[in-house]
């Protein structure tokens, strides 16, 4: 096992190198500068003088493969540049933004499992009763509907009708401030969670072992504890890696919303201006919460599965 | 005359399509006495499993019981509720499926499994269990009972997990043990050593065994007496012996004639494989034979 977790753990190294070099490559060649961005008006070409001046102020001028031996050395020193804009170390930026981004995150997903694993459940375990149904339809629609329109709506019935919450803002990092983003975060993943898990829960319910385990005598409360319940959460933990990994990226309409200082809206308006080296160690950063959830996820399948180990 | 330990009589198994209900048995009778092993031989879906999930009272929708009565011990099995027949099931009537690859959990291992039934049944704690599943495994003839117990069924031969199943159906000792097609997806070399197990657990315990196999030559080699099962229905019964040497029914001629015989060749040296395809088509002449079923039976009996 844990020769296993080490292994697993060492191939994130080689994983952050190649991203770190795609994201460089991208953002080398993409179109629009900074420059061009802080100075043109929309009205008239900014002044080419200016510009010619604050790229080579920003050190652009020089040929890509200078900039690249730069940018790797400075990266291999944990240095990921300076915004172009604001002139602070990016680690700084991203510091300053990514605790909110995380508890956003968890605090999504913590929600999400606590509700619709249960739904998926029951649901599964009575197939066509009103339950299942009611949280069938309810999953599509929390699949479907807009994040933004959900939110919106949040507000104006917890924060503005009843006045139980704060409408928006990070205020002190209360849990007050939290739950309106959280929950409109966390429907999305709620309901695939609730469809997966519901699945995954008849899947197991249809496999021989639970016939044998009926065929022993067991009564159906205790099938489930001993025999479905773990080789669901196979599936469920699938789910659950993959939604957590996505959800910082995605949680920027959340961010923009409810005025939440996470690191997704930090990345978009970085690439509205061109401010490539917080665009680059973003990125960077998200890349790597992805590969740690991944690890995490396969070092839970093996404490599950006896399979996974042997490979 | 002893009580028969299983009676099933009657027993009328339907499926239920819309409001239509299909007939899947229709009227199997049959007894087994105690300590006797009976076989079911058949064609697949013939209705042989379904008769045995019925007798453990698993059969799943849309199948249900119909009609008839199962005995067992003089009790109707029908009658009986959910818990009573949980306390009976795996306790006093226990099976072994076909698929000893999925029949056991993956995620558990063997010795929890078995130790289960310890639990269940016997009402022992989880640490008792354990060492009574590593006894459990050592009757059934495992070698290295105690370190097979922490393994995974993954870790195990097919050989192996059907012991394991043995082992587990045979723990709290049942008066009757259904072993559905047991052996079928084992290596023949296998096979034998899984038979003769179980025949030999079954004699030493005195524990009847309902036998359910395709393969005549399983049936013949385990139980003393043979029902034939054709499309839902009992078409013959008889002691083996009997029934091999003297085949009443054409269905049962049939398929004794199917049997490809080592030796026995044409003068081409080719051994042409005989069907009963005909039969089977000609569905007049089964109606009119098919209900002689049990007047043949006792016929047959010295």
């Amino acid at each position: 096992m844990l020769r296993f977790a080490l292994r697993r753990n060492l191939q994130i190294v080689p994983t952050v190198i190649v991203v770190a070099l795609l994201i460089f490559v991208i953002f080398s060649v993409v179109p629009g500068s900074f420059a061009a961005s802080l100075f043109a008006d929309g009205k008239r070409a900014a002044d080419p003088q200016m510009m010619a001046r604050l790229t080579q102020e920003l050190g652009l001028d020089k040929p890509l493969m200078e900039r690249f031996v730069t940018y790797v050395t400075d990266l291999a020193r944990f240095d990921l540049g300076t915004s172009f804009r604001t002139r602070q170390p990016v680690i700084d930026l991203i510091n300053d933004r990514m605790w909110a981004s995380l508890q956003l995150a968890i605090a999504a997903m913590v929600f999400a499992v606590l509700v619709g694993v249960p739904l998926g459940f029951l649901a599964a375990l009575r197939p066509g009763s009103v339950l299942d149904t009611v949280t069938m339809i309810g999953a599509v629609s929390g699949l479907s509907m807009p994040q933004f329109w959900l939110g919106l709506l949040m507000m104006y019935v917890f924060a503005l009708q009843l006045n139980w919450l704060p409408s928006f803002g990070y205020g002190d990092g209360s849990l007050q401030n939290l739950i309106l983003p959280a929950v409109t975060l966390g429907v999305t993943p709620l309901a695939l969670l609730a469809r997966t898990t519901r699945a995954g829960v008849l899947d197991v319910l249809n496999a021989d072992f639970i016939r044998t385990a009926h065929s022993k005598g067991m009564s159906e409360a205790k099938v489930v504890r001993w025999h479905v319940a773990r080789n669901a959460l196979v599936l469920i933990v699938t789910t659950v890696g993959l939604q957590f990994g996505s959800l910082i990226g995605q949680a920027v309409v959340i961010e923009k919303l409810f005025a939440w200082p996470g690191i997704g809206s930090l990345l978009v308006d970085s690439v509205a201006i061109r401010d490539i080296p917080v665009v680059q160690g973003t990125i960077l950063v998200i890349v790597l919460w992805f590969l740690i959830i991944n690890t995490a996820v396969d070092l839970i399948y093996a404490a599950i599965d006896p399979r996974i180990k042997q490979e | 005359m002893t009580a028969p330990l299983l009676d099933v009589r009657g027993l009328k198994v339907a499926a239920r399509l819309g409001d239509r209900a299909h007939p899947i048995l229709k009227e199997v009778s049959f007894q087994i006495m105690p300590g006797e092993a009976y076989g079911l031989v058949g064609e697949s879906g013939s209705g042989k499993s379904v008769t045995s999930l019925a007798v453990m009272g698993l059969l799943k929708k849309p199948l249900r019981v119909a009609g008839g009565e199962i005995l067992f011990k003089g009790q109707d099995l029908l009658q009986l509720s959910k818990r009573e027949m949980r306390r009976l099931r795996g306790n006093r009537v226990a099976m072994i499926f076909q698929e000893p690859m999925t029949a056991l959990n993956p995620l558990s291992t063997v010795g929890r499994q078995i130790a289960e039934m310890f639990v269940l049944h016997q009402g022992k704690g989880w640490d008792e269990a354990q060492r009574l599943a590593v006894d459990a495994l050592a009757s059934v003839r495992v070698p290295n009972p105690d370190r097979r117990a922490r393994n995974f069924p993954h870790q195990m031969s097919g050989g192996l997990r059907q012991r394991v199943m043995i082992a587990m159906a045979l723990a709290c000792n049942p008066d009757l043990l259904i072993a559905d097609e047991p052996t079928t997806a084992l290596d023949v070399t296998v096979q034998a050593e899984v038979l003769r197990l179980i025949k030999e657990l079954c004699a030493e315990r005195g524990t009847a065994v309902l036998f359910i196999s395709h393969d005549l030559g399983v049936i013949a080699s385990t139980c003393q007496r043979v029902g034939v099962m054709y499309s839902g229905c009992l078409v013959e019964e008889n002691e083996t012996q009997a029934l091999f040497g003297d085949p009443r029914h054409e269905y049962t001629r049939g398929l004794l004639g199917a049997l490809p015989r080592l030796g026995s060749r044409s003068q081409h040296g080719r051994q042409r494989l005989v069907d009963i395809d005909s039969i089977i088509s000609d569905r007049s002449k089964l109606t009119e034979t098919r209900f002689i079923a049990p007047r043949a039976a006792e016929g047959g009996q010295p």
